[in-house]
Protein backbone atom coordinates (compact mmCIF):
# COMPACT_ATOMS: atom_id res chain seq x y z
CA UNK A 1 0.00 0.00 0.00
CA UNK A 2 2.80 2.50 0.93
CA UNK A 3 4.62 1.52 -2.30
CA UNK A 4 1.97 1.44 -4.49
CA UNK A 5 1.29 5.45 -2.73
CA UNK A 6 4.38 6.52 -3.82
CA UNK A 7 4.72 4.90 -7.39
CA UNK A 8 1.30 6.65 -7.86
CA UNK A 9 2.61 9.81 -6.66
CA UNK A 10 5.44 9.55 -9.28
CA UNK A 11 2.80 9.02 -11.92
CA UNK A 12 1.00 11.88 -11.28
CA UNK A 13 4.01 14.26 -10.99
CA UNK A 14 5.38 13.02 -14.18
CA UNK A 15 1.84 13.40 -16.11
CA UNK A 16 1.73 17.28 -14.21
CA UNK A 17 5.70 17.92 -15.22
CA UNK A 18 5.25 16.86 -18.63
CA UNK A 19 1.52 18.89 -19.17
CA UNK A 20 2.80 21.87 -17.24
CA UNK A 21 5.24 22.30 -20.02
CA UNK A 22 7.85 22.49 -16.69
CA UNK A 23 9.67 19.41 -18.54
CA UNK A 24 10.72 21.44 -21.45
CA UNK A 25 13.76 22.85 -22.27
CA UNK A 26 11.82 25.61 -24.51
CA UNK A 27 10.14 26.93 -21.58
CA UNK A 28 13.45 27.31 -19.07
CA UNK A 29 15.31 28.95 -21.81
CA UNK A 30 12.26 30.98 -22.07
CA UNK A 31 12.14 31.38 -18.53
CA UNK A 32 15.63 32.75 -18.29
CA UNK A 33 15.22 35.30 -21.18
CA UNK A 34 12.18 36.65 -18.93
CA UNK A 35 9.90 36.09 -22.03
CA UNK A 36 7.10 34.37 -20.01
CA UNK A 37 5.22 34.35 -17.26
CA UNK A 38 4.81 31.20 -17.27
CA UNK A 39 7.60 28.96 -15.11
CA UNK A 40 7.46 32.40 -12.88
CA UNK A 41 3.54 31.60 -12.00
CA UNK A 42 4.42 27.76 -11.92
CA UNK A 43 6.79 28.27 -9.36
CA UNK A 44 4.94 30.94 -7.46
CA UNK A 45 1.81 29.83 -7.21
CA UNK A 46 3.04 26.52 -6.40
CA UNK A 47 5.29 28.34 -3.66
CA UNK A 48 1.63 30.24 -2.19
CA UNK A 49 -0.15 27.06 -1.90
CA UNK A 50 2.86 25.21 -0.81
CA UNK A 51 3.43 27.31 2.32
CA UNK A 52 -0.02 27.52 2.95
CA UNK A 53 -0.43 24.05 2.98
CA UNK A 54 3.01 23.29 5.20
CA UNK A 55 1.64 25.75 7.67
CA UNK A 56 -1.83 23.58 7.84
CA UNK A 57 0.32 20.55 8.21
CA UNK A 58 2.92 21.59 10.89
CA UNK A 59 0.05 23.36 12.54
CA UNK A 60 -2.15 20.88 12.87
CA UNK A 61 0.18 18.06 14.18
CA UNK A 62 -1.19 15.72 11.46
CA UNK A 63 -0.11 12.55 11.52
CA UNK A 64 0.83 10.97 7.70
CA UNK A 65 -1.56 8.48 5.81
CA UNK A 66 0.32 5.65 7.52
CA UNK A 67 0.21 6.93 11.22
CA UNK A 68 3.37 8.00 11.48
CA UNK A 69 4.63 11.67 12.99
CA UNK A 70 5.51 13.69 10.05
CA UNK A 71 9.00 15.08 10.95
CA UNK A 72 9.82 17.90 7.98
CA UNK A 73 13.38 18.73 7.91
CA UNK A 74 15.44 22.37 8.41
CA UNK A 75 18.07 22.75 6.02
CA UNK A 76 21.31 23.60 7.84
CA UNK A 77 22.74 26.90 7.84
CA UNK A 78 25.29 27.36 6.00
CA UNK A 79 26.51 30.07 3.00
CA UNK A 80 28.77 28.29 0.13
CA UNK A 81 27.31 25.04 -0.59
CA UNK A 82 23.99 26.46 -1.35
CA UNK A 83 25.46 29.73 -3.54
CA UNK A 84 28.15 27.58 -5.21
CA UNK A 85 25.97 24.53 -5.64
CA UNK A 86 22.81 26.52 -6.16
CA UNK A 87 25.39 28.35 -9.29
CA UNK A 88 26.51 25.02 -10.69
CA UNK A 89 22.99 23.34 -10.86
CA UNK A 90 21.89 26.71 -12.69
CA UNK A 91 24.45 26.60 -15.09
CA UNK A 92 23.07 22.96 -16.25
CA UNK A 93 19.44 23.40 -15.82
CA UNK A 94 19.72 26.13 -18.62
CA UNK A 95 21.68 23.93 -20.97
CA UNK A 96 20.32 20.30 -20.31
CA UNK A 97 17.28 22.22 -20.12
CA UNK A 98 15.85 19.34 -17.60
CA UNK A 99 16.22 19.12 -13.42
CA UNK A 100 16.84 15.91 -11.95
CA UNK A 101 12.32 15.34 -11.59
CA UNK A 102 11.85 16.21 -15.68
CA UNK A 103 15.21 13.54 -16.23
CA UNK A 104 12.88 10.60 -15.48
CA UNK A 105 9.58 12.24 -17.25
CA UNK A 106 11.28 12.96 -20.49
CA UNK A 107 12.89 9.51 -20.33
CA UNK A 108 9.49 8.25 -20.02
CA UNK A 109 8.52 9.97 -22.83
CA UNK A 110 10.67 8.57 -25.24
CA UNK A 111 13.33 11.26 -25.85
CA UNK A 112 15.98 8.97 -25.83
CA UNK A 113 19.26 11.30 -25.64
CA UNK A 114 18.06 12.50 -22.05
CA UNK A 115 19.77 9.09 -21.16
CA UNK A 116 22.83 11.08 -21.61
CA UNK A 117 21.88 13.80 -19.47
CA UNK A 118 20.75 11.55 -17.07
CA UNK A 119 24.23 9.15 -17.11
CA UNK A 120 26.02 13.04 -16.57
CA UNK A 121 24.02 13.63 -13.59
CA UNK A 122 24.68 10.50 -11.75
CA UNK A 123 28.56 11.01 -12.95
CA UNK A 124 27.91 14.64 -11.13
CA UNK A 125 26.71 13.19 -7.96
CA UNK A 126 29.39 10.85 -7.96
CA UNK A 127 32.27 13.19 -8.07
CA UNK A 128 30.33 15.57 -5.60
CA UNK A 129 30.67 11.84 -3.36
CA UNK A 130 33.96 11.96 -4.00
CA UNK A 131 35.09 15.59 -3.54
CA UNK A 132 33.09 16.48 -0.67
CA UNK A 133 35.52 16.48 2.10
CA UNK A 134 37.51 19.20 0.00
CA UNK A 135 34.51 21.26 -1.08
CA UNK A 136 33.58 24.65 0.89
CA UNK A 137 30.26 24.29 2.80
CA UNK B 1 -12.56 16.78 -20.55
CA UNK B 2 -11.04 18.40 -23.16
CA UNK B 3 -8.17 20.43 -21.20
CA UNK B 4 -6.32 17.27 -20.20
CA UNK B 5 -4.80 16.99 -23.97
CA UNK B 6 -3.97 20.69 -23.79
CA UNK B 7 -0.83 21.91 -22.10
CA UNK B 8 -1.59 23.13 -18.26
CA UNK B 9 -1.47 26.49 -17.35
CA UNK B 10 0.26 27.83 -15.15
CA UNK B 11 -2.36 28.18 -12.66
CA UNK B 12 -3.45 24.77 -12.52
CA UNK B 13 0.20 22.88 -12.95
CA UNK B 14 1.65 25.28 -9.96
CA UNK B 15 -0.75 24.48 -7.61
CA UNK B 16 -0.87 20.49 -8.25
CA UNK B 17 3.28 20.92 -7.53
CA UNK B 18 2.02 22.24 -4.24
CA UNK B 19 -0.61 19.05 -4.29
CA UNK B 20 2.46 16.86 -5.00
CA UNK B 21 4.22 18.14 -2.20
CA UNK B 22 2.01 17.77 0.43
CA UNK B 23 0.91 14.34 -0.90
CA UNK B 24 4.71 12.82 -0.22
CA UNK B 25 4.71 14.82 3.35
CA UNK B 26 1.35 13.16 3.99
CA UNK B 27 2.31 9.70 3.16
CA UNK B 28 5.96 10.46 5.80
CA UNK B 29 8.07 11.84 3.04
CA UNK B 30 9.01 14.42 1.18
CA UNK B 31 9.43 16.29 -2.14
CA UNK B 32 12.93 16.32 -3.33
CA UNK B 33 14.27 14.64 -6.80
CA UNK B 34 17.87 14.61 -6.98
CA UNK B 35 19.06 12.70 -3.47
CA UNK B 36 17.89 9.73 -6.22
CA UNK B 37 21.08 10.24 -7.97
CA UNK B 38 22.85 9.50 -4.77
CA UNK B 39 20.53 6.57 -4.54
CA UNK B 40 21.80 5.49 -8.20
CA UNK B 41 25.06 5.79 -7.39
CA UNK B 42 25.06 3.84 -4.18
CA UNK B 43 23.19 0.78 -5.77
CA UNK B 44 26.05 0.91 -8.50
CA UNK B 45 28.73 -0.46 -5.81
CA UNK B 46 29.91 3.38 -5.04
CA UNK B 47 29.69 2.95 -1.21
CA UNK B 48 32.43 0.11 -1.09
CA UNK B 49 35.19 3.58 -2.29
CA UNK B 50 33.36 6.56 -0.78
CA UNK B 51 31.95 6.12 2.30
CA UNK B 52 29.55 9.17 1.75
CA UNK B 53 27.26 6.42 -0.18
CA UNK B 54 27.56 3.68 1.71
CA UNK B 55 23.94 4.13 2.66
CA UNK B 56 21.02 1.23 3.08
CA UNK B 57 19.47 1.58 -0.26
CA UNK B 58 16.40 0.25 1.57
CA UNK B 59 15.56 3.72 3.27
CA UNK B 60 15.55 5.22 -0.36
CA UNK B 61 13.32 2.88 -2.01
CA UNK B 62 10.36 5.13 -1.92
CA UNK B 63 12.26 7.59 -3.66
CA UNK B 64 12.81 5.29 -6.95
CA UNK B 65 9.30 4.14 -6.38
CA UNK B 66 8.57 8.08 -7.00
CA UNK B 67 11.16 7.67 -9.99
CA UNK B 68 9.67 4.71 -11.60
CA UNK B 69 6.45 6.59 -11.18
CA UNK B 70 7.40 9.80 -12.85
CA UNK B 71 8.72 8.06 -15.91
CA UNK B 72 5.61 5.97 -16.58
CA UNK B 73 3.81 9.10 -15.67
CA UNK B 74 5.91 11.11 -19.15
CA UNK B 75 5.31 7.97 -20.89
CA UNK B 76 0.99 8.11 -20.34
CA UNK B 77 1.62 12.24 -20.53
CA UNK B 78 3.49 12.00 -23.87
CA UNK B 79 1.50 9.37 -26.00
CA UNK B 80 -2.11 8.85 -24.09
CA UNK B 81 -2.57 12.44 -22.91
CA UNK B 82 -1.68 15.21 -25.12
CA UNK B 83 -3.17 16.38 -29.17
CA UNK B 84 -0.16 18.24 -29.73
CA UNK B 85 3.32 18.38 -27.79
CA UNK B 86 4.65 21.42 -29.36
CA UNK B 87 5.40 23.88 -27.12
CA UNK B 88 4.27 27.61 -28.05
CA UNK B 89 6.56 29.52 -26.73
CA UNK B 90 6.43 33.36 -27.55
CA UNK B 91 7.55 34.49 -30.94
CA UNK B 92 9.99 36.59 -29.48
CA UNK B 93 12.05 33.38 -27.83
CA UNK B 94 11.19 31.69 -31.24
CA UNK B 95 13.15 34.27 -32.74
CA UNK B 96 16.27 34.36 -30.99
CA UNK B 97 16.57 30.47 -30.52
CA UNK B 98 16.48 30.66 -34.31
CA UNK B 99 19.29 33.09 -34.64
CA UNK B 100 20.85 30.39 -32.26
CA UNK B 101 20.35 27.39 -34.90
CA UNK B 102 17.35 25.80 -33.38
CA UNK B 103 14.65 25.64 -36.01
CA UNK B 104 12.72 23.58 -33.77
CA UNK B 105 11.67 26.26 -31.35
CA UNK B 106 7.97 26.42 -31.18
CA UNK B 107 7.12 23.30 -33.12
CA UNK B 108 8.59 20.89 -30.92
CA UNK B 109 8.11 19.61 -27.24
CA UNK B 110 12.40 19.49 -26.82
CA UNK B 111 14.70 20.89 -29.19
CA UNK B 112 15.37 18.12 -31.85
CA UNK B 113 18.58 19.78 -32.44
CA UNK B 114 19.61 18.12 -28.70
CA UNK B 115 16.76 15.73 -28.33
CA UNK B 116 16.51 14.40 -32.04
CA UNK B 117 17.61 11.06 -33.81
CA UNK B 118 20.49 12.97 -34.65
CA UNK B 119 22.04 13.57 -31.08
CA UNK B 120 23.50 10.50 -31.22
CA UNK B 121 26.08 10.80 -33.85
CA UNK B 122 27.28 14.44 -33.02
CA UNK B 123 29.65 14.71 -30.59
CA UNK B 124 28.69 18.29 -29.46
CA UNK B 125 25.56 17.69 -29.06
CA UNK B 126 26.54 14.89 -26.63
CA UNK B 127 28.80 16.89 -24.85
CA UNK B 128 26.36 19.33 -24.40
CA UNK B 129 24.02 16.56 -22.97
CA UNK B 130 27.04 15.37 -20.75
CA UNK B 131 28.15 18.10 -19.58
CA UNK B 132 24.58 19.62 -18.64
CA UNK B 133 23.35 16.28 -17.35
CA UNK B 134 27.14 16.71 -14.62
CA UNK B 135 26.37 20.15 -13.60
CA UNK B 136 23.12 19.04 -12.55
CA UNK B 137 23.60 16.08 -10.80
CA UNK B 138 26.83 17.76 -8.99
CA UNK B 139 25.22 21.35 -8.34
CA UNK B 140 22.41 19.71 -6.73
CA UNK B 141 24.09 17.34 -4.34
CA UNK B 142 26.48 20.03 -3.87
CA UNK B 143 23.42 22.62 -3.07
CA UNK B 144 22.02 19.64 -0.84
CA UNK B 145 18.31 19.48 -2.97
CA UNK B 146 17.06 21.26 -6.62
CA UNK B 147 14.25 22.73 -7.71
CA UNK B 148 11.72 20.49 -5.81
CA UNK B 149 13.58 20.28 -2.47
CA UNK B 150 15.11 23.71 -2.36
CA UNK B 151 12.93 26.17 -4.87
CA UNK B 152 9.30 24.44 -4.17
CA UNK B 153 9.31 22.34 -0.96
CA UNK B 154 12.34 24.51 1.06
CA UNK B 155 11.25 28.12 0.36
CA UNK B 156 7.38 26.67 1.04
CA UNK B 157 9.16 25.76 4.33
CA UNK B 158 10.76 29.16 4.57
CA UNK B 159 14.09 28.32 4.59
CA UNK B 160 16.77 31.32 3.95
CA UNK B 161 19.07 27.98 2.75
CA UNK B 162 16.93 27.66 -0.16
CA UNK B 163 16.73 30.93 -1.22
CA UNK B 164 20.28 31.13 -1.50
CA UNK B 165 20.26 28.33 -3.08
CA UNK B 166 17.00 29.41 -5.62
CA UNK B 167 19.11 32.52 -5.84
CA UNK B 168 21.85 31.02 -6.64
CA UNK B 169 19.99 28.67 -9.63
CA UNK B 170 18.76 31.32 -11.56
CA UNK B 171 22.32 33.28 -11.47
CA UNK B 172 23.91 30.13 -12.82
CA UNK B 173 20.71 29.52 -15.03
CA UNK B 174 21.37 33.65 -16.71
CA UNK B 175 25.00 33.41 -17.05
CA UNK B 176 24.44 30.11 -19.62
CA UNK B 177 21.85 31.51 -21.05
CA UNK B 178 22.96 35.09 -21.88
CA UNK B 179 26.72 34.52 -22.19
CA UNK B 180 27.73 31.31 -22.44
CA UNK B 181 24.66 30.44 -25.29
CA UNK B 182 26.74 32.44 -27.84
CA UNK B 183 29.80 30.70 -27.31
CA UNK B 184 28.57 27.35 -27.60
CA UNK B 185 25.53 27.10 -30.14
Amino acid sequence: MKNFSYLLIGVFFGILMFKSEAASWFRIYEMFQFDSFHMYGIMGSALVLGAVLIRLIKGSGTKSFFGETIVIAEKKKSFWRYAIGGVVFGLGWALAGACPGPIYVLLGAGFWPIVIVFFGAILGALCYGALRSKLPH
Amino acid sequence: MDWIYEPWPWYVSGPLIALTMALLILVGKRFGMSTNLETFCSLGGAGKRISYFDIDVKSRKWGLLVVLGAVIGGFLAANFLSADTSVNITPATVSQLNTLGFESAGHAYLPSELFGEGAWGDIKVLLVLLVGGFLVGFGARYAGGCTSGHSISGISNLQIPSMIATIGFFLGGLFMVHFLFPLIF
